[in-house]
């Protein structure tokens, strides 16, 4: 997918917050959520285009990852809608979420310490008869789909570079790899659009192209793609379109370059209310970035 | 000091349908904590249920056959009961209910008010309830006598039952092993990591939650179906200790794998015969009486059991590699 290309999918997409795209494949409609007296997020409307990078950035405490959780099924919101292809998802648990082809991973990677690297990679296979207790007792009935799950583990992983640890307890794992596995894990579900939770946090710089690169591969590969960033150097170089949060609310929708000039977008990180000077500190670097 | 008498009575416990009992009660507490990670704190009540369930109903008449199938139905609507308001929160919360509702189950089977069905505080006597299964006897009547050990053949605390006994348990481990090496068992043992990591792959966590604590809840009550058969049922021998008794013996095996409460029971109920019947030999009357050698063999076991834990944690059959990773 040339940059063109891109350009030309969101060429009449408005630069507003909530802005229609023109093939949406999640929308969500006024999505409520506070914790006690604080509002978490008030989003009264997001778009999701299909088969692009989409950037979800926002300075410390602006309902990022609380958006995440209640659109993944790990948070309840108080009211609010949205779609997946269509479907609504609304009030659904997380596994039947990621069921319906959405699949997200976390802020602190969730590697299961005590299994394999590759028993990792079959547990997130959809479709393994063997994952019923009764079919479990007849290996006949769940092997031929076990040879299936492990080649394409295997494939996986000699994808994202981690075959050699095949049999490795994920615990032994440095940060990164298990930011690669817990990512590889996912795409062994087969998802249409994966939900990356500030992917680069923790991660070696060394690790840092190649983990970039995987990224924009998920997209060539033409899966949607949605994620959590701090690091403002990665949002600009590979998101496709960005979406600013403030307070719960979007407050600036638009591709990287745009957004990043957006008077609302630096106000918003430099606040006027608590802790200023992590905020000034964060737009002080997005300033950085525009500059380049 | 007759050490012949002592090993003899040493080994007997190896193969005594009580430690047969602690065994089938520590393998279902092995799936729900060694496979999923669930906290059951309450493995005595599933006994003491299942116990109830399969002596009320063969009182009645009823087959032994029957009885189990009471004691199994009466295992899985506990499960239910516990395990529906509980799994969608943290684990501690199901140690709490566990805790609290195995102790219910007691105090309301030894409570005077249901003498009429549970035999209140004196519990239901042996003779009654165990004709059902001396009945599926397939050994002929009389004693038998092998090397030292001379049981009767079918009645109460017989031969029979030690083969049953025992028969179930190699099944009940060839099943473990089985689901173990599933991706049923995979799916529990990633819950046991990590149960949001497994949601975000799309299973229902809270189902196999569910299945795991039925499952391992239906071991427990033919443990304790096994448990009462040499005995009584009585609510008080199936308490706190009885639950601690079955995790001590979890943990000495080895959490997670298939022989650990094999091992884990032979050796806790071998040890604890050696030390008391050394100490009645070897300690004079007058220093200490009988009744306090029993309890101070509880203290060296005990004692001997930090140890273990300190120097050894993963138990004895454990994997050192997998566990220093949980520590880490």
């Amino acid at each position: 997918m040339s940059a063109d290309a891109t350009r030309s999918v969101f060429s009449d997409v408005e630069r507003v917050p909530g802005a229609r795209k023109p093939d949406p494949i999640l929308v969500a409609d006024g999505v409520h959520r506070a914790f006690g007296g604080m509002v978490a997020v008030d989003v009264e409307h997001l778009e999701v285009q299909r088969g692009k990078i989409t950037a979800l950035i926002g300075p410390n405490g602006a309902g990022k990852t609380t958006l995440f959780n209640l659109l993944t099924g790990f948070d309840k919101p108080d009211k609010g809608e949205w779609s997946f292809n269509g479907r609504s998802l609304a009030g659904l648990p997380a596994g039947k979420v990621a069921k319906a082809g959405m699949v997200r991973t976390f802020q602190l990677t969730k590697a299961l310490s005590r299994m394999t690297v590759i028993e990792n990679m079959r547990l997130g296979a959809p479709r393994q008869p063997g994952e019923n207790l009764v079919t479990a007792l007849v290996p006949p009935l769940w092997r031929p789909r076990e040879a299936e799950i492990t080649e394409q583990a295997e494939s996986l992983l000699r994808r994202f570079k981690l075959d050699a640890k095949r049999d490795d307890f994920a615990g032994s794992l440095s940060g990164g790899q298990r930011k690669l596995l817990e990512m590889a894990r996912a795409l062994m579900n087969g998802p249409e659009m994966i939900m990356l939770d500030e992917p680069m946090a923790g991660v070696n710089p060394a690790l840092t192209q190649s983990l970039l690169g995987h990224i924009q591969a998920l997209r060539d590969d033409g899966m949607t793609v949605l994620f959590v960033e701090h690091d403002m150097h990665m949002v600009r170089h590979i998101s496709d379109w960005v979406v600013v949060m403030a307070e719960g609310r979007i407050v600036a929708e638009g591709p990287p370059d745009d957004v990043m000039r957006d008077q609302a977008v630096i106000d918003a990180y430099l606040g006027s209310d608590d802790a200023p000077s992590a905020h000034a500190r964060q737009a002080g670097e997005l300033l950085d970035v525009c500059r380049r | 000091m007759d050490w012949t008498s002592i090993l003899a009575n040493v080994a007997g416990e190896l193969f005594h349908p009580v430690t047969a009992a602690y065994v089938i009660a520590a393998i279902g507490l092995n799936v729900h904590f060694g496979l999923t990670g669930l906290l059951n704190m309450g493995q005595a009540g599933f006994m003491l249920i299942g116990a109830y369930g399969f002596a009320i109903t063969t009182l009645a008449g009823n087959s032994a056959l029957t009885g189990f199938l009471v004691g199994m139905a009466a295992a899985v609507l506990f499960a239910l009961l516990l395990g529906m308001p509980t799994l969608w929160l943290r684990g501690d919360y199901l140690a709490i209910v566990t805790i609290a509702a195995a102790e219910i189950v007691r105090l309301i089977g030894r409570s005077t008010s249901m003498t009429w069905l549970t035999g209140g505080n004196a519990g239901i006597a042996g003779d009654g309830f165990k004709n059902a299964f001396h009945a599926t006897c397939l050994l002929p009547e009389g004693s038998t006598t092998i090397l030292f050990w001379t049981y009767p053949n079918c009645y109460s605390n017989s031969w029979w039952l030690r083969i049953v006994a025992w028969v179930l348990v190699a099944l009940l481990c060839l099943l473990v092993w089985r689901l173990m090496r599933s991706p049923w068992g995979r799916v529990l043992k990633g819950i046991r990591e990590d149960e949001d990591a497994v949601r975000s792959l799309g299973k229902s966590v809270y189902s196999y939650k569910m299945q795991s604590l039925i499952l391992g809840g239906c071991m427990g009550a033919l443990g304790g179906i096994v448990f009462v058969l040499p005995q009584a049922v009585q609510a008080d021998s199936m308490g706190r200790p009885t639950t601690f008794f079955v995790w001590t013996l979890l943990l000495l095996g080895g959490a997670a794998t298939v022989f650990g409460p094999v091992l884990g029971s032979m050796l806790l109920w071998s040890s604890l015969m050696l030390i008391k019947s050394v100490m009645r030999d070897v300690i004079p009357a007058t220093v200490l009486r009988t009744e306090q050698i029993e309890s101070f063999s509880f203290v060296v076991v005990g004692v001997t059991l930090m140890m273990l834990i300190i120097f050894r944690p993963q138990g004895i059959l454990g994997d050192k590699k997998e566990l220093s990773i949980n520590v880490r």
